[in-house]
C-alpha cells in the first residue's frame, strides 16, 4: 500500500490531494460525473444538482464535498440515474428548450448530459414562462429560455472579464438571470464575445450572432460520442465544435 | 413622488444612521422602505451609491424578501398571515370581507395609493389567529367587528401610531411551565457564575446537561460552543437564531417577549465561553413588534452592568448585542442562510462544510443557537448541568417548548420534559377529537391517530415545537395543499430541485385536491417526493415533500376519495385554454365547449 490518500468511486480507486472535491479527484483520474454548473475553472457552485453522488451512503453534491481517504462513493447506480434523470427534466420544463430548434443542439451540455442519463422526454408538467430574447448587442443574442441558472456566466463576467454583466434576481420560481444595466439590456453594456463570460455557458443560452449552423447537425459535438467520451462544451476550442476561444 | 435631491437626503440620513455599512444593508432597505413605503429602481441606485456597492446587489436584496416592495403599495400595507391555522379560523373569509370593506383586490394597490390587501405565510399567531400584518405590525384575534374598525382607521387615514391598542394586543397564552419556565431566574446569576467558576467549568456543564439544539435539530450545544471556542482567530460572533418561521411554531415569540432577559444572559454567557465580543439577534420580520421593547431591554442590561463593556465591573468582559430584523424568509432559518442575511446579503443556504463554528458571520467563528438553546443554557450555568438532565430521555435532556394550535380548547406554549406523549399533550390542550398533528411544522412530520403513543424527543418525533391539530371535521388535504404552497413560496430558488420540484408538487397537489388526480399522479408525487429528498441543497428543500409523502402514507382514503377512476389525466386543461379564444371571439354558444358538462363549468361567474 502506498501512503497516497484514496477514495473508491464505483469500486475504482482514486488518487486526490488534500483539498480536491471527489469531482476535481474524479475528473483528474479521467472519470466522468455528469455535471453542468460545474467548471473546473471556477469556484464550485452546487446548485444544478445534476452531479449527486453517495458518499458513504449520503446524499452529496460530487462538486462541493471534499474527498476523504477511504471514502465510498458510488455514482452510476441505477438510484442516482434516476434521480438525476429527474433533476433533468425539471430543468427542462421550467425553460423553454426547444431541441430540434435550437443553433446549440449537439454542442449543447444541458442536452449531452440528458442523454447521458437515458433521459428521452422532459416528462414533467411544462412551465412555459415568458421570457424575451434580448438582441440589443451588435455580435450576441441572449436567449433566456434556455438559461438554468447555473451562474456560470455570472462568476465569469464578475470573476474572470471583471465586468459584473450578469446576476441572478428574484426568490424561488421566479429566480432569473438579469443584465446589470439600468435598462437590462446587454447592448448597453461592454459584453464581448472574448470575454469568458461568453464562452462558459452550458446551454444555448449566449448565441453569437450572424453564424450559425456552420456545422450540420449529424455531426456535431455530442452526435456521436457522448459527454463522457468528449467532455464539456465550455473546455472544447471552438475549431472542435466547443466553446472556448484560445 | 418625492423629489430628487429629497430622496437622496432621505437615503444618506438612513445610510450613515447605519454607519454605512453594507452589512446593514437589509436594515437599511426596511428603514428606506418605511419612509418612502417601496423602493422605486431610483431609490435602490441611491442607497448602492451611498453604500458604494454595486446596484445589482442592492437589487437581488430588494428582489429576495417578501417584505421588501420594488412595486409601489398602499400607505396602508396589510397582509393576512395564511397558515393552516389561520384558515381553521376563517382567515380567508375575513380577507375578501376586508377587501370588500375597502373596494381593492387581493394583492392589489387601491388606485389612490391607500391600500394594499395581500397574504403572507405564518406570522407565529396560531393561538390567536386569523392574525394580519399592517406596515408590518402584527393583528390578532382578527374578526369582522375589529375588522370594521381596521377599515374605518384606513378610510379616515387614522396613522398607525393613534390606531387602539387592543388591535396589537400579543398574549402569551402560557399554559404550563416546567423547569425552563417554570422556576424565578435572577438576572445576572449566569454571568456571574461564568465569573465565578470560569468558562471551562460552564462548559463542563454544558457537557452534562446533554442540550440539544432546540430549534428542531438537536445538534449537541456543548459541542458547537467548544468547536468555536477551539477555532482559530480573536473574532468571534454568538448569533441567536429568532427567525421562528416554520409554520405553527410560536414558542420564540413567546420568550422573546417574557423571557428576553434569560436568552440575552444565555448569549452573554456564550460570548464568554467563546470568546466573543458581539452578538446578533436575527429577529423575524413578522416580530417586528418586539424591536422597540427589546432594544430598551438590552438598554436596561447595558444600564445594569449585564452588557456591553466590562461586564459585572471585569474589564476583561466585553459584550453586546444587536437585533436584526429580517424582511420575510423562511430559508433565513437555515443557519447559514441566516448569516447570509445578517451580512446585508439575500439568504441562500451556503455549501457546508465549512461549518459557522469555523466559517461563520464575515467567515469568523459563530455559534448559531437558537433561542430556546440560549434561554437552557443561562438556566444551566446557574442551576448545573445534572439539574438539566434530570428531567427528559436517554438522548433527549432537559424540556421542550411546544407551540400548540389548531383545533384544540386551550392552544398555546406548552413545557413538557422530553419523552411526553402525543396523547398527553393532548389530553392537556382539550384536543378531544384529533385525527393528525402536524408536528414540528410543513418540514416535519404528519402522524395519525394511530400514532399519539409516540413520544416527543430526539429519539422518537423531534421538533422544533410546532404542533398543529387537526380534528376530525378537517381535510386533512387542506393542510398538505397549504404547506405545498408554502414552500413554493418560501424556496430561495438556489437549487434545481426545491426551485422547480415545489412548483411541480405544488401543482399536482392542486390537481388532486380539486378532484382530477389520479393513480398515476400520487405515483408521481412520490417520485418528485424522493427527488428532492435525495437532492436538495439544504434542509428546506430536502423535507419541503415531507407533507405530502406522509399524507399519501398516513392518510390514503384522503387521497383516494378524491381520485377519478381513469388511470390518467392530463395535466393540461383543453377546455380552459380555449377560453382565451372565446373570449377574443366573444363567443359562449355550445360549439365554443368541448361537450355540455364545460359549457356548465364556463357559464358559471
Amino acid at each position: 500500500m502506498s501512503d497516497e490518500q484514496s477514495f473508491t468511486l464505483d469500486g475504482r480507486r482514486i488518487p486526490f490531494q488534500n483539498g480536491q472535491t471527489v469531482m476535481q479527484a474524479a475528473l483528474e483520474a479521467g472519470v466522468y460525473i455528469p455535471h453542468l454548473c460545474f467548471n473546473p475553472e471556477f469556484t464550485p457552485h452546487g446548485s444544478c444538482r445534476v452531479c449527486l453522488v453517495k458518499v458513504n451512503n449520503r446524499m452529496q453534491a460530487a462538486c462541493t464535498t471534499p474527498a476523504a481517504d477511504g471514502q465510498t462513493v458510488q455514482s452510476e447506480t441505477e438510484e442516482l440515474r434516476e434521480i438525476r434523470r429527474g433533476i433533468l427534466q425539471m430543468l427542462f420544463v421550467e425553460g423553454n428548450h426547444v431541441c430540434p430548434a435550437c443553433e446549440k443542439s449537439g454542442a449543447c451540455q444541458l442536452q449531452a448530459v440528458a442523454y447521458y442519463t437515458g433521459m428521452l422526454a422532459p416528462h414533467f408538467k411544462h412551465f412555459y414562462p415568458r421570457r424575451p430574447v434580448d438582441a440589443s448587442h451588435p455580435e450576441a443574442v441572449i436567449d433566456f429560455n434556455r438559461c438554468i441558472l447555473c451562474e456560470l456566466c455570472v462568476r465569469a463576467s464578475r470573476d474572470v472579464d471583471g465586468k459584473n454583466i450578469f446576476a441572478v434576481e428574484g426568490r424561488g420560481i421566479q429566480a432569473h438571470l438579469v443584465v446589470n444595466t439600468p435598462s437590462g439590456q446587454l447592448g448597453a453594456t461592454g459584453f464581448s464575445l472574448h470575454d469568458k463570460a461568453a464562452q462558459v455557458c452550458p446551454t444555448g443560452s449566449i448565441l453569437t450572432k450572424h453564424r450559425g449552423y456552420d456545422i450540420p447537425i449529424g455531426q456535431r459535438l455530442y452526435d456521436r460520442k457522448p459527454i463522457n467520451v468528449v467532455g464539456d462544451v465550455a473546455q472544447l476550442p471552438d475549431r472542435q465544435g466547443g466553446r472556448r476561444h484560445d | 413622488m418625492v423629489e430628487s435631491s429629497m430622496l437622496t437626503e432621505t437615503i444618506r440620513d438612513i445610510v450613515q444612521h447605519h454607519s454605512g455599512m453594507p452589512t446593514r444593508l437589509l436594515q437599511i432597505l426596511r428603514d428606506v422602505q418605511d419612509r418612502l413605503t417601496w423602493l422605486s429602481p431610483e431609490t435602490l441606485e441611491r442607497v448602492a451609491e451611498e453604500l458604494s456597492i454595486s446596484p445589482n446587489k442592492v437589487r437581488s436584496v430588494a428582489e429576495f424578501y417578501s417584505f421588501l416592495y420594488t412595486t409601489p403599495r398602499g400607505r396602508y400595507d396589510i397582509l393576512f398571515s395564511d397558515n393552516i391555522t389561520d384558515r381553521m379560523l376563517g382567515n380567508r373569509e375575513l380577507l375578501h370581507y376586508l377587501c370588500g370593506r375597502l373596494k381593492v383586490s387581493i394583492g392589489e394597490t387601491r388606485s389612490d395609493g391607500l391600500v394594499t390587501i395581500g397574504t403572507t405565510s405564518c406570522t407565529g399567531m396560531c393561538d390567536q389567529g386569523p392574525a394580519a400584518l399592517v406596515n408590518g405590525y402584527t393583528l390578532t384575534r382578527l374578526n369582522p367587528s375589529r375588522l370594521d374598525g381596521i377599515a374605518n382607521l384606513i378610510e379616515s387615514r387614522i396613522p398607525l401610531a393613534e390606531w387602539p391598542r387592543e388591535l396589537f394586543e400579543v398574549y402569551s397564552n402560557l399554559r404550563r411551565a416546567d423547569i425552563l419556565l417554570g422556576r424565578h431566574f435572577a438576572d445576572g446569576s449566569a454571568l456571574r457564575a461564568v465569573l465565578k467558576r470560569g468558562p471551562e467549568a460552564i462548559m463542563e456543564e454544558m457537557v452534562k446537561s446533554g442540550l440539544r439544539g432546540q430549534g428542531g435539530a438537536g445538534f449537541g450545544s456543548a459541542a458547537k460552543w467548544i468547536s468555536c471556542r477551539n477555532a482559530p482567530g480573536n473574532v468571534k460572533y454568538v448569533v441567536c437564531n429568532a427567525d421562528e418561521g416554520e409554520p405553527g411554531t410560536f414558542k420564540d415569540r413567546v420568550l422573546m417577549q417574557d423571557f428576553a432577559d434569560l436568552v440575552f444572559e444565555g448569549m452573554t454567557l456564550c460570548g464568554r465561553v467563546i470568546g466573543a465580543q458581539h452578538g446578533f439577534v436575527y429577529l423575524r420580520g413578522e416580530y417586528r413588534y418586539m424591536l422597540n421593547p427589546l432594544k430598551a431591554t438590552l438598554q436596561r442590561r447595558r444600564e445594569a452592568g449585564l452588557l456591553g463593556e466590562a461586564i459585572l465591573g471585569d474589564i476583561s468582559f466585553n459584550f453586546d448585542i444587536e437585533i436584526h430584523l429580517g424582511a420575510g424568509a423562511y430559508v433565513c432559518g437555515e443557519e447559514s442562510a441566516l448569516i447570509e442575511s445578517l451580512e446585508g446579503k439575500h439568504g441562500v443556504p451556503r455549501i457546508r462544510p465549512p461549518f459557522p463554528t469555523t466559517h461563520g458571520y464575515l467567515n469568523k467563528p459563530t455559534v448559531v443557537n437558537n433561542v430556546e438553546t440560549f434561554a437552557a443554557a443561562a438556566k444551566i450555568a446557574v442551576e448545573g448541568g445534572d439539574w438539566f438532565a434530570s428531567r427528559g430521555t436517554a438522548q433527549s435532556k432537559g424540556t421542550k417548548l411546544l407551540s400548540v394550535s389548531g383545533d384544540c380548547e386551550r392552544p398555546g406554549i406548552y413545557e413538557y420534559p422530553f419523552g411526553i406523549t402525543v396523547n398527553r399533550v393532548l389530553e392537556d390542550c382539550g384536543a378531544h377529537d384529533a385525527q393528525g398533528i402536524q408536528m414540528a411544522g410543513p418540514a416535519g412530520h404528519m402522524i395519525s391517530a394511530k400514532q399519539f403513543d409516540r413520544r416527543i424527543c430526539f429519539e422518537d418525533l423531534a421538533t422544533g415545537g410546532s404542533f398543529m391539530v387537526f380534528d376530525q371535521k378537517r381535510d386533512i388535504l387542506d393542510g398538505v395543499r397549504n404547506f405545498a404552497h408554502f414552500f413554493v413560496h418560501e424556496s430561495c430558488g438556489f437549487c434545481t430541485p426545491c426551485r422547480v420540484g415545489t412548483s411541480l408538487m405544488r401543482d399536482l397537489m392542486d390537481k388532486v385536491h380539486t378532484g382530477h388526480g389520479t393513480r398515476y399522479d400520487l405515483e408521481e408525487m412520490r417520485k418528485l417526493g424522493r427527488i428532492m429528498q435525495a437532492g436538495c441543497h439544504c434542509g428546506l428543500g430536502q423535507t419541503a415533500p415531507n407533507p405530502v409523502l406522509d399524507s399519501l402514507d398516513q392518510f390514503p382514503e384522503a387521497y383516494e376519495r378524491r381520485l377519478r377512476s381513469t388511470a390518467y389525466e392530463p395535466a393540461f386543461d383543453l377546455n380552459a385554454a380555449l377560453e382565451e379564444a372565446r373570449q377574443l371571439t366573444g363567443r359562449s354558444d355550445p360549439g365554443a365547449y368541448l361537450n355540455e358538462e364545460d359549457l356548465l363549468v364556463g357559464a358559471m361567474p
